[in-house]
């Protein structure tokens, strides 16, 4: 079943060079998105309450008065 | 008289199934390259011969430097050493080459003596951590500290009001600081220079105009530009914290002269810098508490942003990299020996020509 599913995106996406080179670019495109955001994620976990986006907002209000 | 020897990869079908003909008429099918080396005979043996050596040698060297050599009956051959060492280092200066040290100090030295001044302890950061950032609020009140009692005495010449946006302050905020202080600007267009209030992209001030001024205000002591100071002590922040909050009396014998103050933690013992950080000399806004030790760890935390601005986005982008990096290692990895595998399970098979008649 998974074979059958590795079969069909070689037939179609790695056999010919032209699409396997979109491919590569697409998923490098995607990857980067996902890596970008997922980091951040993590690095924003870790740092919880350290970083100025997290006491921005107890001076944003005072310097707009 | 034709016999021969094919070299067939293991990954073809062909070989997957060794034909049973030969099977005892080659008894080591890669027989044509010697296998093993001082090692083992497989790969595998040898790795694990390396590392059965190297934990057996790590077990061993832990325990005799734990146990061994640390009992204190070997004290008298460690004494033995000493003056052995101590005895030929003489006789070396002894013949007027005072320059050369031996080595093999049988003790650890701390080289605390008053010259190099005493080693800052490591205190546990919070951002030393590789996946910490620096604490903005202590940068906030690290800035403040600096402001209302470092900036007396000390310039920071290389940095500017905005380099705070968005680190420790809103850009409002930091336009309301700028302005607060007068800087010299021009000429105009009458050729005369003039003053006005400061803008963020100005460097912060200087309490003097130069270094003479500053030695002539500090008995000929110069205060340091704090721009980098971080980089440039050993020891970093454990060192200015410690400088800061480690003034004490000197120990009996020491005289310290007038207008410099003792402090063990600087290279000397004698700073002209007196000690400033009391209890409570400034009041921080967001009600933490404002004990000495507190005010000198957000300072020292300030200047360590100062030394190292790009802190937090080096090790975000160090956790990405380090990711894309593991990710992309393990792949690569798995390629090559994909593509080895080919080379690596070869068969070479050689047929015996028995019959003296050429087979394929």
């Amino acid at each position: 079943m998974a074979s059958a599913f590795i079969r069909g995106l070689y037939s179609s996406i790695f056999r010919r060079t032209s699409t396997f080179t979109v491919a590569v670019i697409g998923a490098a495109f995607v990857a980067e998105a996902a890596i970008d955001s997922g980091t951040d994620a993590v690095w924003d976990y870790l740092n919880k309450d350290r970083q100025w986006k997290d006491i921005r907002s107890l001076y944003i209000e005072k310097a707009e008065e | 008289m034709f016999s021969s020897v094919s070299i067939r990869s293991g990954r073809t079908a062909a070989c997957r199934v060794a034909p049973k003909r030969f099977a005892s008429a080659a008894p080591n099918p890669s027989a044509a390259t010697p296998s093993g080396g001082p090692f083992g005979e497989t790969r595998r043996d040898a790795a694990l011969w390396f590392a059965k050596t190297a934990s057996v040698c790590g077990v061993v060297g832990y325990l005799t430097s734990e146990y061994v050599l640390t009992d204190e009956r070997l004290e008298p051959v460690y004494e033995g050493i000493w003056k052995m060492r101590q005895g030929i280092q003489a006789s070396i200066v002894g013949l007027g080459m005072t320059k050369i040290a031996l080595p093999l100090l049988p003790e650890a030295q701390a080289f605390s003596d008053a010259a190099h001044g005493l080693h800052a302890p490591h205190y546990p950061w919070e951002h030393r951590k590789p996946w910490k950032s620096y604490d903005h609020a202590a940068l906030r009140r690290g800035y403040q500290v600096y402001k209302e009692v470092c900036s007396a005495c000390h310039s920071m010449k290389l940095v500017a009001f905005r380099n705070l946006i968005g680190v420790t302050h809103t850009d409002a905020e930091v336009k309301a600081i700028a302005a607060e202080y007068e800087y010299t600007d021009g000429p105009d267009e009458n050729g005369e220079y003039f003053k006005r209030p400061g803008r963020p992209s100005d460097y912060f001030p200087s309490p003097y105009p130069n270094e003479e001024a500053a030695r002539a205000a500090n008995n000929g002591a110069y205060p340091p530009d704090m721009s980098c100071i971080n980089k440039a002590r050993h020891g970093e922040e454990d060192y200015i914290f410690s400088i800061l909050t480690g003034y004490c009396d000197p120990p009996a014998g020491v005289k310290i002269r007038e207008g410099l103050h003792y402090n063990p933690y600087f290279p000397g013992g004698a700073i002209g810098m007196a000690r400033n950080l009391y209890d409570e000399v400034v009041d921080y806004e967001d009600g933490s508490p404002n004990n000495a030790s507190q005010l000198a760890k957000d300072v020292s935390t300030f200047l360590s942003w100062a030394s190292y601005p790009e802190h937090d986005d080096r090790k975000r982008m160090g956790l990405k990299s380090l990711f894309i990096c593991s990710i992309g290692i393990g792949l690569s990895v798995w390629w090559k020996r994909h593509k080895w595998s080919y080379v690596k399970t070869r068969k070479v098979v050689y047929r015996p020509d028995l019959a003296g008649v050429r087979k394929v």
